[in-house]
């Protein structure tokens, strides 16, 4: 119940000045557009959360001037984020566009957002598009190019003597664009590929493939309930003891853990953030967030708040004169902010540079299942497509 | 005797809402809203599609669950023409017409072996097929789908103008719930109502019900490619989610809530399915459910659908 | 590709067949019994699952969750049936369709607000969550169960309906209502029984299958449109099938999954298998469906009509 009432509040709060449509510079408008309803709703939740967290635990303000954030939800359908984005554009005038999960949502709407000259800080996805020769001055990835995560992880199993590796992912851009990312840095074998159907709910021909196959580890990306359906099943059937699972964080990440429990511990994940991450904003940001929500935050919360971070930081360095598109802008790139997962700067594409780190689950002292870091696998990395990238 | 089948042209109020619609776009510049045009124009494009969806539901008793298949033929093929050079809308609204026509042509002509709920399941079949086809090449954007950069010009109207193409929609419904009467009163339409109510006998007296049925599907095929032509050329994208079995339920949840069977049933159903979900969707992450509660509200207190309200009302 | 491993992926499609056959029964009970569509029934099923999730997160045991998730949603599918569906037997399929896609935006709405939008956790009991030697096949026991569950359902349902007093009462309400209710059948109270049955059902398959797939708000409408599937395969409202269609669109779902990417890399480029394979896959139950009712009109087991 409680959780209802502060769902109905926020967003009446987030609402109710976008009514107004008189242009005021003395405040900061974001419009965070997120998949919050239907399976994928989660991780727009949670950075949605996030970010009214950030704002919230500023005074209400993001450098210096009140904020508003307009919370939409795109369904995650491109129509519907279309128009969201037409609205924010047309009606409430808004600074910042922020906040979508989705490829599949984000890459058909970003023209529309970018041929209005909005800035837009993507909370997840960092798509090749925009990495390299299309990069673009109002596009700034804040989490990681998509292929980072994997690529680190392709390294790790290198490092640990991996020669025959099996990858499996979903039949969709995103599933083929991770796994070329594994490939880029993993230079041993590969037993197989293979790409399932979106949404697959049993995986057991392909878990009795995999084992037939007889691969020295597994490297799998099955976002959301798909990942969930396949460690369930995978550590079901004693897999795990033939061939290890390694994962990109997103499976294997607060949320996931939470929904799988046991089987999780012993994942091996690469990811740009930790929760045991030691430093101030971080520690400040994990606590808070469980005080606030009363659950552990996930990699995606971190990256949501980071952007709150970036933009306060950007907004106070130009003394509030947000109207300034340009000085904007550059106060962005130059990003003088203390991120929750520690060093960050953007590249010259407006991708991060920025390390990554292996983590592992495990059970804690007191009985918690949760990630800790073992490791930094990158360190200032940058993504290979940038230096196609004409900017600067 | 009554003619219960005719459905009367009654030009007062018809000449009312339309000239309302016509101030629409007005009024919204004179508020200084100018952005509930466009979304004023996605609702008449989905009044075009889920009145498509009424004639074979409401008039022929075809039960379709793939509706949504039809709406993305005309889509992509207003998405693969327009980067291949097609820019006249003359060239790609006719194709999105008959990409959905020939594709409904090939469904139906299957379909049409089944009735009751073994058609509703077989519609959904081929629409399923179509849908995973769409996410599983690569030329059509996959997951990702396609963008258009521009919208197609039309002449002497320049579309890029959101009026405009507002009007160019509303315009084209008004032209198919137009020809929808006249087909509806022609002997077409009361064969077509003759065999919803009885196919049996249809069949006895002589009518080809199979080939009537065919082609009755195909016109509403070609309208619901006609609207996913007009849905990409608003927006400029496509993805495969336009085609999923969730999106043709949402079509016939529209043409039941507004009325199935009714000439205007497609149309109400859109417009209010699509204005609530636009008042309440940003006031809460829950909308879905003040949405259902007013599903259940229309069920139980207005059994054929809204305009069946209205009717009684009036 | 070795003997054993084709022995594997046909077990693996058998026990796929009997997990839909769970989602099924359910379904093609109301509808065949009642004539009524119950889009719903995904939301029961997954509030079964979340009622299990709950159960067994508070009191660590296995069994009373499930028994929690059957009595808590059959007590759920009599209300509905009581305040929602009772209006409706008399109107035709497209009220049934309207009111109970309502229902699905309702439940997903009001499980989200009491168990937040994150998957929740819901494992199988420790004793199960590991493979068993099977004739030299290494199968997890909790598959086994599964299986298990999936023919002991069949078999009582079948006996159920075939032999027993209460189902001769069903089987007359559903051919003729108004000829049983004359033979003294209070067919209210039988259509409230049979819908608590099918919500019941819903619940075994979501308690039993939430330790294998994610428990989420929206699980219910992807398992909808495999049961519904199923059912018309099957031909609506028979037992046997639902049996017959659920491991027929298992075996088929199975084997594209497990061979057709071997299949075509052995017939094509590797460039066009790599996508083709996955893509005729997904693809393929649906085929099965239309080829069905191209050929059978009515299903393979047409009950009633």
């Amino acid at each position: 119940m409680r959780r209802l009432i502060s769902a109905l509040l926020l967003s009446a709060v987030a609402v109710l000045p976008a009514l107004a449509t008189a242009r005021a510079a003395d405040k900061v408008k974001v419009g965070f557009l997120s998949t919050l309803s239907g399976p994928g709703g989660a991780l727009g939740v949670d950075m949605r959360d996030a970010l009214l967290l950030a704002v919230k635990l500023n005074g209400g303000k993001l450098g210096g001037l009140p904020a508003e954030v307009n919370v939409v939800d795109d369904q995650q359908k491109p129509d519907v984020a279309r128009e969201a984005i037409e609205r924010f554009t047309k009606r409430d005038n808004v600074d910042l566009i922020t906040g979508m999960v989705f490829s599949n949502v984000l890459l058909p709407v970003m023209p529309a957002i970018l041929n209005t000259g909005t800035i837009y800080l993507s909370t997840n996805t960092g798509p090749e598009d925009y990495a390299g020769e299309k990069c673009n001055p109002n596009f700034f990835a804040v989490a990681w190019q998509n292929e980072d995560i994997p690529g680190a992880m392709g390294e790790v199993m290198n490092q640990r003597g991996l020669k025959n590796v099996y990858l499996i992912a979903p039949n969709y851009p995103g599933g083929r664009e991770t796994l070329a990312g594994f490939k880029r840095f993993y230079k041993g074998k590969i037993a197989d590929e293979v790409y399932v159907k979106l949404g697959q709910l049993d995986f057991a021909a392909e878990i009795a493939n995999i084992r037939a196959a007889k691969p020295d580890a597994v490297f799998f990306f099955l976002p959301g309930g798909m990942g969930i359906n396949f460690v369930k099943q995978y550590v079901a059937a004693g897999a795990d003891k033939d061939a290890k699972l390694f994962t990109p964080g997103f499976s294997a990440d607060e949320d996931t853990i939470k929904a799988v429990g046991e089987p999780m511990i012993g994942i091996l994940n690469t990811s740009q953030w930790a929760a045991d991450l030691d430093n101030p904003a971080n520690k400040k940001f994990v606590a808070e967030f469980q005080k606030e929500y009363g659950r552990p935050p996930t990699m995606y919360a971190s990256q949501a708040y980071d952007v709150a971070l970036l933009v306060d930081a950007a907004v106070k360095q130009i003394g509030g004169k947000v109207e300034d598109k340009e000085a904007l802008r550059k106060a962005l790139t130059e990003a003088k902010f203390d991120a929750t997962r520690g060093k960050f700067r953007f590249n010259k594409n407006n991708f991060p540079i920025q390390d990554y780190y292996l983590r592992e689950v495990y059970k804690d002292a007191g009985g918690r299942i949760t990630n800790k870091t073992i490791g930094k696998v990158f360190s200032d990395f940058q993504d290979v497509h940038a230096e196609k990238c004409k900017m600067k | 005797m009554r003619d219960t089948l005719y459905i009367p042209l009654r030009p007062w109020p018809t000449l009312g809402v339309v000239a309302a619609l016509a101030l629409l776009p007005l009024a919204a510049a004179t508020l200084g809203q100018p952005f509930y045009v466009v979304f004023a124009t996605r609702v008449l494009i989905y009044a075009l599609i889920a009145t498509s969806l009424n004639l074979l539901i409401g008039y022929g008793g075809m039960v379709s669950f793939g509706h949504a298949a039809f709406v993305g033929a005309g889509a992509y093929a207003v998405a693969m023409l327009m980067p291949a050079g097609v820019a006249s809308a003359w060239l790609l609204w006719p194709a999105a017409l008959l990409a959905g026509a020939g594709f409904a042509f090939l469904v139906g002509a299957v379909s049409l072996r089944t009735r009751g709920v073994y058609f509703i399941m077989i519609t959904l079949a081929f629409a399923q097929m179509a849908y995973y086809l769409v996410l599983s090449l690569r030329v059509l954007g996959s997951d990702d789908g396609l963008t258009l950069s521009n919208r197609p010009s039309l002449g002497l109207v320049d579309l890029n103008r959101d009026t405009t193409f507002y009007y160019a929609a509303l315009a084209i419904l008004l032209a198919a719930l137009a020809g929808m009467r006249v087909l509806l009163n022609a002997p077409l339409g009361r064969a077509l109502q003759g065999i919803r109510d009885n196919e049996t006998r249809m069949e006895a007296i002589g009518f080809a019900t199979y080939r009537l049925k065919l082609l009755v599907f195909v016109i509403a095929g070609a309208a619901a490619g006609l609207g996913g032509g007009l849905l990409v050329s608003l927006n400029g994208l496509v993805g495969p989610n336009l085609l999923n079995w969730t999106q043709s339920g949402l079509l016939m949840i529209m043409v039941i809530l507004g009325g199935a069977g009714r000439l205007l049933g497609g149309a109400l159903g859109a417009v209010l399915l699509l204005v609530v979900e636009e008042a309440i969707a940003e006031h809460t992450i829950h909308w879905p459910l003040v949405i259902g509660v007013v599903l259940l509200a229309v069920v139980l207190f207005a059994p054929q659908g809204l305009s069946g309200l209205m009717r009684r009302r009036a | 590709m070795p003997p054993s491993l084709i022995a594997e992926q046909l077990l693996n499609g058998l026990q796929l067949g009997l997990m839909l056959f769970l989602l099924a029964a359910g379904l093609t009970l109301v509808f065949g019994i009642m004539d009524t569509i119950n889009l719903a029934h995904g939301s029961l099923y997954m509030i079964g699952a979340y009622i299990a999730a709950s159960v067994i997160e508070a009191s660590g045991s296995f069994l009373l969750g499930i028994a929690a998730a059957i009595a808590g949603t059959a007590l759920v599918g009599v209300a509905l049936e009581m305040a929602l569906l009772r209006r409706l037997y008399r109107r035709s399929h497209l009220s049934q369709v309207l009111a109970t896609f309502a229902v699905i935006l309702i439940a997903n709405e009001i499980v989200r607000m009491i168990w937040g939008s994150q998957p929740i956790l819901l494992n199988m009991p420790p004793a199960l969550s590991g493979p068993v030697e099977l004739l030299g096949l290494r199968y997890p026991a909790y598959r086994l169960v599964v299986i298990g569950v999936g023919l002991a359902t069949a078999v009582l349902l079948y006996l159920l309906v075939a032999r027993t007093r209460a189902g001769m009462w069903v089987r007359a309400g559903a051919s003729d209502r108004e000829m049983a209710e004359v033979m003294g059948v209070d067919t209210r109270r039988l259509f409230t029984l049979v819908f608590a049955i099918g919500a019941a059902l819903a619940a075994v398959a979501g308690a039993l299958l939430g330790p294998l797939l994610a428990v989420q708000v929206g699980m219910g409408e992807n398992v909808l449109i495999l049961a519904f599937v199923v059912i018309t395969i099957g031909g609506i409202g028979s037992i046997r099938g639902a049996l017959l269609a659920s491991l027929l669109v298992g075996l088929v779902d199975t084997a594209g999954r497990a061979f057709l990417p071997y299949l075509f890399r052995q017939m094509f480029p590797a460039v066009i298998a790599a996508e083709a394979g996955p893509a005729v896959a997904s693809m393929l139950i649906y085929v099965l469906m239309a080829a069905v009712l191209y050929f059978r009109p009515t299903g393979l087991f047409p009950a009633r009509g």
